[in-house]
């Protein structure tokens, strides 16, 4: 269950982003990835979920051993994959209730689960919602639509607790948060870590790792990784700005 | 080798020809008053024709694969009829091949008087024809000369009359056939009336089904027509509605196109009374080589008058969608407050959609607007739902849904809704099986 990326090069019209990426994060494991803003974090994030014209050109990811370039978006899903999206898209027309059960759903086919009926799901929703301070009339609206930034973010997270994914991709999940928001999302994700778990936690600051500790800190830089470290990584970070990491590389 | 003449003249020479051959014969051709009617008929359609391209009106609707059929008379073929809709244990008015069928409907005890036009013809003089003229529609013209039956269905004064399902079903009998159906609806003051219409054909029929709405609503009265139209896809329908709406009534029109080879669907309300409203919505969902045109009129006629058009198209294969929309206010018109939208959504290159909206305002204070979209379906948003484990069809049904919602919700009545959901579920479960 670990994933494992290995010498990744991908491009976006035709423009190299990222340029040789190595980095495994091991089942039962959280790691950050830091690094300024147009380094490709995003980028990379995209590309483990299979968006298109986000162009791999090199390298290989393996998820459980599995290649995961060569499956579909939605077979990504189906294997335990997750982004929470850095900018969560707005379905408009179509409810966030029933959004978030065809989701569920799906994956419960393709594990062999009995689906859940309305009102089955509907007593998981609130059950998950409630953990994340969620009022309950976000799931009759549209999904996203006249969201705050905040309520997206908390959204894209309450997806997370519904699907049990086995590896999360969270891409600054923490911007635009306040601190009792960062809390409860913090919470949602640490309520996931155990063996079975594993997530890559996209920041640009240190605060949210006060909250989610990670087991490792990496530093992305020009598409490559340029640094790796324990926590206290991203405190030296924080301390002595990307500067530092660029001067070392 | 020598090419066989024709013996059956097509087109528009083939209908007036089964008009010279029918007159004596068509229900009510002892009433002076109706045969005078057809006879107007017969003049206004062999000096227009079937409309061409070159008509203003019909610029994006082809009539030629129509024009090349020679239609004659239904030869009913009952077992190759599609099943019926479910019955909603309601009043239900059924038609074969554009003939009432007592034996399949079910009108008894109903708080309304509902029937075969057919059999009321005596005391129907003045009414038929009264809101649709043979000179101004070449295909009202069509209907007024060959017509057989239709549906009458009067609801008195202060009553509701709940929900009415009128069924047409097309059978086939071999050859192509052609029916004109005449439907008289009539709503007295403060009367309450949902009328939920279904036409289907035969699959491999090849039919025309060319029916006429006169449809009145007094003050203060409510018809809520709801309109399915699932006809084979060999089939062709023409339909043309002409309502009145009178002081504080409303009519509501909403039509679903799903099936057919071709259909236009030709809308027109006069809004006569100061509060009178009207609400247009409807859905086109179109695939292979369909093609539907839906074209509205609304004419507001007196002040405070609200209406409100939502269209919305979906288009895969090489199908092809138009929308006309005219919106004229008269002089006397003031405060009206009118709104229109029309929105396609293409699932594929070869797909088309025209759309031409109008205004005419004669009047100074007013609220009026419309607008049109024409777009494809959100990369980001198949891709967001795909990220879920959605599959990428199920996905795409989705976001689909969600496109023709805006259309759907405004359906008032909640029956109506129902089985309008429904059909629109099944196109889309049916497309994405198929393609
Ligand atoms: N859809 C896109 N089209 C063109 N360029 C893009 C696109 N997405 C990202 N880029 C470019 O790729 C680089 C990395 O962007 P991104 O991965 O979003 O960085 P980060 O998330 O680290 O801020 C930037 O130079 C950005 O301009
Ligand atoms: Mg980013």
């Amino acid at each position: 269950m670990t994933l494992k990326i290995e010498g990744l090069t991908a491009e976006v019209e035709g423009k190299p982003i990222l340029r040789g990426v190595d980095l495994e994060v091991p089942a039962g494991e959280v790691h950050a990835i830091m690094g300024p803003n147009g380094s490709g974090k995003s980028t990379l994030a995209y590309v483990l979920a299979g968006r298109e014209g986000y162009e791999v050109t090199g390298g290989s990811v393996t998820f459980d051993g599995q290649d995961v370039l060569a499956l579909e978006p939605e077979e990504r899903a189906a294997l335990g994959m997750f982004l929470a999206f850095q900018y969560p898209v707005e379905l408009p027309g179509v409810g966030n209730a029933l959004f978030l059960r065809t989701a569920l759903n799906a994956l419960r086919r393709t594990r062999g689960e009995p689906e859940l009926d309305a009102m089955q799901f509907l007593k998981l929703a609130r059950e998950r919602m409630r953990a994340l301070h969620m009022p309950e009339d976000m799931l009759k609206r549209g999904v996203n639509v006249g969201f705050s930034g905040g309520e997206k973010k908390r959204n894209e997270v309450l997806q997370m607790a519904l699907l049990q994914p086995r590896f999360a991709v969270l891409d600054e999940t923490d911007s635009g948060l306040d601190i009792d928001a960062l809390r409860i999302v913090a919470d949602g994700v640490n309520a996931l870590r155990g063996p079975g778990f594993s997530a890559l936690v996209i920041t640009h600051y240190q605060r949210l790792l006060n909250y989610i500790v990670p087991d490792r800190v990496h530093v992305l830089l020009g598409g490559r990784i340029a640094r790796s470290g324990g926590p206290e990584l991203a405190q030296e970070l924080e301390r002595a700005g990307y500067g530092s990491v660029q001067a070392a590389a | 080798m020598t090419a066989i003449p024709e013996t059956r003249p097509s087109g528009a020479a083939g209908f007036l020809h089964r008009y010279e051959g029918l007159a004596g014969r068509l229900p009510g051709h002892r009433l002076p008053w109706l045969s005078a009617l057809r006879a107007r008929g017969a003049e206004a359609f062999r000096a227009q024709g079937l409309p061409t391209r070159r008509v203003e009106a019909w610029k994006y609707t082809d009539l030629r694969p129509l024009a090349d059929a020679g239609f004659e008379e239904p030869l009913t073929a009952l077992d190759t009829a599609p099943p019926l809709p479910r019955p909603r244990g309601g009043a239900r008015a059924v038609f074969v091949d554009g003939r009432f069928r007592p034996d399949l409907s079910g009108l008894d005890g109903a708080a309304l008087e509902a029937g075969s036009l057919a059999q009321a013809l005596p005391r129907l003089e003045g009414r038929i024809g009264a809101l649709a003229s043979p000179e101004e529609l070449p295909l009202v013209a069509l209907n007024t000369m060959l017509f057989e039956d239709g549906l009458l269905a009067w609801v008195p004064e202060g009553t509701d009359a709940g929900v009415l399902e009128l069924v047409s079903v097309a059978t086939d009998s071999g050859r192509p056939a052609a029916f004109h159906p005449r439907h008289l609806i009539r709503l007295g003051r403060g009367a309450r009336l949902t009328v939920i219409e279904t036409a289907a054909g035969s699959a491999g029929a090849r039919y025309l089904h060319n029916p006429v709405y006169e449809i009145e609503v007094a003050e203060g009265a409510t018809l809520v027509h709801a309109r399915l139209q699932q006809e084979g896809r060999q089939g062709f329908q023409l339909s043309t509605v002409q309502a009145r709406v009178a002081a504080g009534g409303t009519y509501d029109n909403f039509t679903l196109n799903a099936g057919a080879r071709l259909v236009r669907n030709e809308i027109h309300v006069a809004l006569t009374g100061p509060g009178a409203a009207c609400h247009m919505n409807g859905a086109q969902l179109l695939a292979g080589g369909q093609h539907a045109d839906t074209t509205t009129f609304l004419d507001h006629a007196a002040p405070n008058c609200v209406s409100r058009q939502t269209y919305k198209t979906v288009l895969a294969g090489r199908s092809r969608g138009v929308f006309q929309g005219k919106i004229l206010v008269r002089q006397a018109a003031q405060k009206t407050d009118g709104y229109q939208m029309n929105q396609a959504l293409l699932l594929s290159p070869e797909a088309e959609m025209d759309s031409k909206p109008q205004l005419e305002i004669y009047a100074d204070d007013v609220k009026c607007s419309h607008g049109a979209t024409v777009g494809e379906l959100d990369h980001d948003q198949l891709f967001y739902l795909r990220t879920r484990g959605v599959p990428e069809a199920e996905a795409r049904s989705l976001l689909i849904e969600a496109f023709l919602v805006e259309a759907v919700e405004g359906v008032t009545d909640e029956t109506a809704r129902g089985t309008l959901q429904e059909a629109v579920r099944g196109w889309w479960a049916r497309e994405a099986a198929a393609s």
